[in-house]
């Protein structure tokens, strides 16, 4: 049942060297602008929240795709379904813990 | 040398010692009959060392029941004592000993009544329902089992060495920190908590895979058995929540181990948000409890009426935006700390919003129920009773859901039994139900109904006289888990009620208990030699029972939501003899008992702070797992002409 | 779209029993779970970061440069490993093992630096007891450090075993479950580096 020549790893594809070197060269590109905008205070400070979280889910993406190879896959895609799931749910429970703890330290934290 | 282990930690009152003396007894009584009948070999390579789900199942179920046991003594003694706890007397049990007990009952009937019951009938199931040979990653399962046994383990010895927390069930802080909770109490609870978690969610992820990946042809994901959905939702629950309660009692544990200020008073610590956390994995939690039992009971409703479940498609939706709403409701647990009312006000209609696909699934069942050939066995029993009560107790629930009537209710005993209500009416009876449906399926002989029906209303009858009187003594105002009251508020009579209400559900517990004894000894007449002594639907019952070590000879093929019952009515159970192939199972290996042997050390060894033995075994960890990969030899086939002979003594036996 | 992929599934039936598809995706399903964990800690860390009573708060603390080099470090062993994943899908063991070490070299430094990160701050009198943000600080900081660590393990007995058995499907899969944990901790050490340093440095 072991097939020697299968390197499809659950049904995921892989990458080619052009892929993983584009890849790399994406993720540095994108290190080093949000640490460039934030180290010389080239943005205003709410600006700057906004720029480098938009920073943090591009080098995210780029990490999936290139070095995850998420989508890839053969269908149906269970991991790229339970992974949209889990950030969905990740979503729900880190905004409504935020929300809640921002209240409950307004209405509660003696200040 | 041995941290804070020191004689002091041995046992000096009268009532725990004669609990240590009954669990050493207990424990020599076994160890002696393992000797007298030579039995070492059979315990260790029969079970043990297996990896086989059915086995791994009935062990859970097992330990279920002797946590069943212990956390229902503690029932009966919190019950006895305040009901004689009142003005100038005092009760039997001091407030310190009285804590550690309302915590150990909670704790054990949640994490290791509860929970292992579960798994039990999910490994003994699941892979039979689908038509799989076994999990997807049996090691892995027989590992979990281990973990759990351990966190039990370890909840256990705190009984007759040290104590246990002191503290609620979850274990709130500040109380919680080392401040207020100098003892090993708290430490017991974080370690076996951290321990069985572990378990609980490498088993989570080893069923989500199974139910995903290893269905058989034609079985897609519109034909699966609701049991097979609910388990396969209830996993999700787990795999998402789990990490969570991780992350909360492992802050709780740097507060405690090394000086750290998460939820401390000062030094900027927030206690707020371990209530927000803990409650955060809290409420799924009550889902994943009871998912599974609603699937148990969409199984037992089909099968006792003789019709298809009513609306499965509804069925299914109704679990699946369970599972997403269940996320969005933990706030309802702590409206009153005060997040003001627009936070209260969105989880109170979110709180609303869920009993709706609940009420959904309560109409399908009596829906299924109506006209149709309805058989009044035991499980049938257990399916109506919960019926009753478990929308009385979701009914309360939506009461306590508007944030105003809350803050009047909020810790009183009318909290406490609204959710004895749906965890008894719903999770106790469902997992009753199941274990007597499929106990034939395990054993190969029926449970003695008789007994079985005397247990069920023992239970009916004892749980609505023990909490019927809770909710009126919310209203008039008591708390829970006070330990001493007042004459003058009139509680008194309501509450020697309710202990007697605990004395028939007693009553109950030895019924059960009789009946497995009383049916093991009459198993002769009771033999199920059909495989299929309900007149069965799904796959599980296509099989011998109890079913042979690979399940299925031949790879099933499902054409229809009732899979069985269709190959039944529709005649394609072949008379030929099928041609057997050679069958691919998984090796027995007792990895998975000596690494939570290790893990168990290093838990002990953390509780009591004796730092080299818990370094000695988390490298004695690594080692082992380490060992463990590179062990390549994992896997082995049965052959053809075994398996046919094991077939051919089922198919003579059914003649 | 949901119901399409509940009802579009005959064929997965054919992977039944296929151990090396079942291990890859359970560990994928496990590192959505960790997910779940690190998601727990960032939550923690955001809720108790203002919280410094009186102790120095994120800005004062961090040296951005020093945080840079670490990030340049974990981004390249990413790379690294996927260089050894493309050499075992050629099954060149060599190439593997190659790749594997100077991965194994990467990790290894960037948790040497965090070491000597945390040790400093301890001793300069910032350790973890001082404030609630230095908790959490530390505690998100180490559970990913922890995580690389075990990584660094799994890796070295990973690279004995492709010495022992060379690159079979057994290996192959085991391969690929490390590095979808290795490319994990990269995604997480982002995260780290936005939400703790950067915006600290804001």
């Amino acid at each position: 049942m072991s097939n020697a020549t299968d390197t499809q790893y659950g049904g995921s594809a892989h990458g080619t060297t052009k892929s993983y070197i584009i890849g790399f060269i994406l993720s540095i590109i994108l290190t080093v602008i949000p640490y460039y905008l934030v180290v010389n205070h080239i943005l205003a400070s709410e600006m700057s929240y906004i720029v480098i979280s938009v920073f943090a889910i591009l080098q995210l993406l780029v990490q999936l795709v290139f070095f995850l190879h998420l989508g890839g896959e053969s269908k149906p895609h269970w991991n790229l379904i339970a992974f949209v799931f889990t950030l969905f749910i990740i979503g729900i429970l880190v905004t409504g813990s935020l929300w809640i703890m921002y209240n409950l330290n307004y209405n509660m934290v003696e200040r | 040398m041995f941290g804070k282990l020191t004689l002091d930690a041995f046992p000096h009152e009268p009532i725990i010692i004669g609990a240590a003396i009954f669990m050493a007894l207990s424990a020599l009584s076994i160890v002696g009959v393992l000797f007298y009948f030579k039995k070492w070999k059979w315990l260790w390579t029969d079970w043990i060392t297996s990896v086989d789900h059915k086995k791994i199942g009935i062990m859970y179920i097992i330990l279920a029941f002797i946590m069943l046991f212990r956390g229902f003594t503690d029932a009966v003694m919190m019950r006895s004592h305040l009901a004689l706890s009142v003005g100038s007397s005092h009760g039997y049990l001091p407030p310190e000993h009285y804590d550690q007990v309302f915590t150990a009952h909670g704790v054990i009937m949640i994490f290791f009544m509860a929970m292992p019951f579960m798994f039990g009938l999910l490994n003994l199931i699941v892979p039979l329902q689908i038509g799989a040979r076994d999990v997807a990653f049996p090691f892995l399962n027989s590992f979990s089992f281990w973990l759990t046994a351990v966190g039990m383990v370890l909840v256990n010895m705190s009984l007759v060495l040290g104590e246990f927390a002191a503290t609620g069930w979850l274990a709130y802080p500040p109380l919680s920190e080392l401040a207020y909770s100098p003892g090993v109490g708290v430490d017991y609870y974080i370690w076996s908590l951290q321990i069985s978690g572990l378990g609980t969610l490498l088993s989570g992820i080893n069923f989500f895979i199974t139910i995903l990946k290893m269905r058989c042809p034609g079985m897609n994901l519109m034909r699966m058995p609701i049991f097979t959905w609910t388990a396969l939702c209830s996993m999700i629950l787990v795999i998402i929540a789990f990490p969570v309660l991780t992350v909360t009692l492992a802050m709780l544990g740097l507060d405690r181990y090394l000086d750290m200020h998460f939820f401390t008073t000062s030094f900027g610590g927030n206690q707020m948000m371990y209530v927000n956390l803990i409650w955060a994995w809290g409420h799924p939690e009550v889902y994943i409890l009871i998912l599974p039992a609603f699937g148990i009971f969409s199984e037992v409703v089909a099968t006792f009426s003789k019709k298809r479940i009513f609306g499965y498609v509804t069925m299914v939706w109704a679990t699946a935006i369970i599972t997403v709403l269940s996320f969005i409701v933990w706030l309802h647990h702590f409206f009153t700390m005060g997040a003001g009312a627009n936070v209260n006000a969105f989880f109170g209609i979110a709180t609303m919003i869920i009993s709706i696909p609940t009420g959904v699934k309560v109409f399908n069942w009596l829906f299924t129920m109506y006209r149709g050939r309805i058989t009044f066995s035991v499980p049938m029993l257990w399916t109506i009773g919960f019926l009753i009560t478990f929308t009385v107790g979701g009914m309360t629930g939506v009461l306590m859901s508007i944030p105003g009537a809350d803050f009047q209710l909020h810790n009183s005993l009318f909290l406490v039994a609204h959710f004895h209500n749906t965890i008894i009416g719903g999770v106790a009876f469902g997992y009753f139900a199941g274990f007597t449906y499929w106990f034939p399926k395990a054993f190969g002989f029926k449970l003695n109904e008789r007994l079985g029906k005397c247990a069920f209303w023992c239970w009916l009858v004892g749980f609505y006289v023990a909490f019927i009187p809770l909710y009126a003594l919310g209203l008039m105002g008591m708390t829970r888990r006070l330990n001493h009251y007042d004459a003058a508020p009139g509680w008194h009579p309501l509450l020697i009620v309710a202990a007697i209400g605990t004395a028939i559900v007693a009553i109950g517990i030895l019924f059960q208990f009789a009946q497995i004894a009383y049916s093991i000894l009459k198993k002769e007449s009771s033999q199920d030699t059909t495989g299929d002594p309900w007149d069965g639907r799904t796959l599980e019952w296509s099989i011998s029972s109890p079913p042979p070590f690979y399940n299925f000879a031949i790879t099933p093929h499902a054409d229809d939501i009732d899979a069985f019952w269709d190959q039944k009515i529709n005649n394609k159970i072949s008379k030929e003899k099928p041609h057997y192939e050679d069958i691919h199972m998984p090796r027995n290996t007792g990895m998975g008992f000596i690494i939570a042997f290790t893990i168990f050390i290093i838990g002990f060894a953390l509780i009591w702070h004796i730092n080299w033995l818990a370094i000695f075994g988390l490298v004695a960890t690594i080692v082992c797992v380490i060992k463990r990969s590179f062990d390549y030899d994992t896997d082995y086939y049965v052959k053809a002409a075994e398996v046919e002979k094991i077939e051919s003594e089922f198919s003579s036996r059914k003649k | 779209m949901l119901t399409e992929t509940l009802t579009n599934n005959h064929n997965e039936h054919e992977e039944h029993h296929d151990g090396s598809t079942n291990s890859v995706f359970g560990f994928w399903i496990y590192i959505l779970s960790d997910c779940v964990l690190f998601a727990t800690l960032f939550a923690g860390y955001t809720v108790l970061h203002n919280n410094i009573y009186g102790g120095p708060s994120a800005k004062e603390l961090f040296s951005m440069p020093f945080v840079l080099t670490e990030t340049f470090i974990l981004l390249t062993s990413s790379f690294t490993y996927g260089l050894a994943m493309l050499a075992s899908h050629k099954k060149n063991k060599s190439q593997v093992l190659l790749w594997l070490f100077i991965t194994f070299l990467l990790g290894l430094s960037f948790v040497g630096m965090e070491i000597h990160e945390f040790s400093t701050l301890i001793e300069e009198g910032n350790s973890f007891s001082r404030s609630a943000f230095l908790s959490s600080f530390f505690t998100l900081v180490g559970t990913h450090g922890l995580h690389v660590t075990s990584g660094l393990i799994w890796m070295v007995s990973l690279m004995a075993q492709v010495m022992k058995h060379g690159v079979i499907t057994k290996t192959q899969t085991k391969l690929a479950c490390l590095s979808l944990f290795w490319h994990f901790l990269d995604i997480v050490w982002i995260f780290v580096f936005t939400i703790v340093y950067l915006m600290g440095a804001i």
